[in-house]
């Protein structure tokens, strides 16, 4: 197989990925998980 | 409770401390060597003013001085700065103990040797000449053996988390260390000659392009990515609010990771470096904007139903303040990335004018906010000696800032359009060496900026150490049960 190949399988997929967690966050945007870890920072004292 | 098929202890015992005095050391240490990389960063602004204050040895000359003063204040303020804050947040958000024992205080010392192996080769001559990766080759194999020990302790604690989230912050330091130890190994290849020379395992343009894909990623990464781990700790601790959209937060952080990598072909426009390659840094850096722009919007409005804060408030101040400086730097970058406006900007002041406002602003300001915040908690103590004297540093720091980057800017610019006249007859208007001249009293400007800056950042270290000797350290401990079960 070609290098170029790869390297093409490489970035679309990365690309295909970044699209997969723009989707993901928009269906979770108003959940209680998100809300969650967003008050992390004041569950310690 | 289970995780991913892991069961978690979730549990902590009453008596369970956080490990603080790494961190009390690497912030002490970042103010320290934040004075003394500032201060020959002054020095040898005013070297270019006053060229014999090289002294005439070899030892003080500009060519030595300058990556000294580049080192100490990236890798010796920013990386105190950044060890201290992720141990600092890392274990309050997993709400557990730093993972590793004796590990932590070893990253501390080791990187402490490679602050003092960069002090004393850089100035007797000893560099690779590769851009913010001069040390030579004993130095980088010490500084990868901290780096994954780095890793190990901080990876360690996530993995023993008592909490079931990695907090956002968490990601973007995971982010710095992982790919500065990738670019560190790939760039730092070469082949030694013998002790303390080496040669690039690279040749010729790829030496180029290894050489700025590091460069470019270790502002990307390291002056970046860490700094906005910063940034999502303790800007919504300070203003006392949650962070204003947590899914900005991690569309921020995947953008940013997967666009920062291709950036560093901007640094070698109108090269040897095929044109294609030249115009994908372009664009990439265009596309940057957008993530850039999207943290800072998601940092700033943090503020927002608390904006009388910033007020009464300079610790909140040099936080979001830090931000409209990234702000100013991540639109000025992606604008000088376009090979047309690079045409104009390439190897001119404005450059260094431009790295100052994301180094002096961004990275700067947001780290003197983080220790402001953290210092007189690790000390025992309710707030630092004296607010008034943060007040001033923030004025003197802010204004010193402006002036600097105003005159790098009208001197860039200037020298700029002075290279590219040419006379009707197609001959230079001007010698290389009256445009040197016409940049004095620009150079004059900077330096009163800079020794400002170095004032401000001085009379910081004369409160934290009022903080600490008038405090005790302090022992926080884990809240006893975790609180998402």
């Amino acid at each position: 197989m070609d290098i170029n190949t790869l390297r093409i399988v490489g970035t679309v997929s990365s690309f295909i990925v970044f699209v997969g967690i723009l989707i993901w966050v928009w269906k979770n945007r108003d959940t209680k998980d998100f809300e969650d870890a967003a008050n992390l920072p004041f569950d310690e004292d | 409770m289970t995780i991913g098929g892991i069961s978690m202890n979730l549990t902590n015992t009453p008596s369970a401390t956080y490990n603080d005095s790494v961190i009390r050391q690497f912030s002490i240490m970042a103010v320290i060597w934040g004075v003394v990389g500032m201060l020959v960063g002054v020095v040898i602004a005013a070297q270019l003013v006053w060229p014999e204050l090289n002294l005439g040895l070899p030892w003080t000359s500009f060519g030595r001085l300058r990556p000294l003063h580049t080192n100490a204040v990236i890798f010796a303020f920013g990386g105190c700065t950044l060890f201290a804050t992720s141990y600092y947040v890392v274990q309050r958000t997993c709400q557990t103990r730093l993972f590793g024992g004796k590990l932590a205080s070893f990253t501390f010392w080791g990187w402490q040797a490679v602050i003092v192996a960069a002090a004393v080769s850089l100035p007797l001559g000893y560099t690779t000449g590769k851009e913010y990766a001069e040390l030579e080759w004993p130095i980088d194999i010490l500084i990868t053996i901290v780096w994954v020990c780095y890793a190990i302790v901080f990876f360690g604690t996530i993995g023993t988390r008592k909490v079931k989230h990695i907090y956002v912050a968490n990601w973007f330091y995971g982010a710095f260390i992982i790919a500065v130890a990738l670019l560190h190994v790939v760039n730092s290849a070469e082949v030694p000659a013998s002790f303390m020379k080496s040669y690039s395992a690279y040749a010729g343009v790829q030496d180029a392009m290894v050489q700025w894909w590091y460069g470019h990623n270790a502002v990307g990464f390291f002056l970046t990515a860490g700094f906005l781990g910063i940034m999502y700790y303790f800007v919504p601790k300070q203003a006392e609010r949650p962070v204003y959209s947590y899914s900005l937060s991690i569309v921020h952080f995947w953008a940013l990771i997967f666009t920062y990598m291709w950036a560093g072909p901007h640094h070698l426009h109108y090269t040897a470096l095929p044109d294609w390659t030249q115009s994908l840094g372009m664009v990439f850096s265009l596309i940057l904007l957008a993530p850039s722009w999207g943290g800072m919007i998601n940092g700033i409005m943090t503020l927002s139903g608390a904006w009388h804060k910033l007020r009464t408030d300079p610790i909140l101040r040099f936080l979001i303040v830090s931000l409209s400086f990234y702000g100013m730097s991540t639109f000025e970058g992606p604008m000088m990335a376009i090979k047309t406006v690079n045409s104009l900007s390439h190897y001119t002041d404005w450059t260094v004018g431009h790295v100052h406002s994301g180094a002096l602003g961004w990275v700067g300001l947001i780290s003197m906010g983080s220790l402001y915040y953290m210092v007189p908690k690790l000390f025992g103590q309710k707030q630092m000696h004296s607010m008034k004297a943060i007040e001033v540093h923030f004025w003197m720091a802010t204004i010193g800032i402006v002036m600097y980057i105003s005159a790098l800017w009208i001197s860039g610019v200037m020298e700029g359009l002075m290279w590219r006249s040419i006379n009707a007859d197609g001959t230079l208007t001007y010698t290389f060496v009256e445009s040197v001249k016409a940049k004095h009293p620009y150079y004059i400007l900077r330096l009163c900026g800079g020794l400002l800056y170095l004032s401000g950042m001085v009379i910081m270290l004369w409160n934290v150490l009022k903080t600490a000797t008038s405090g005790k350290p302090a022992t926080a401990h884990i809240p006893a049960v975790a609180a998402h079960a």
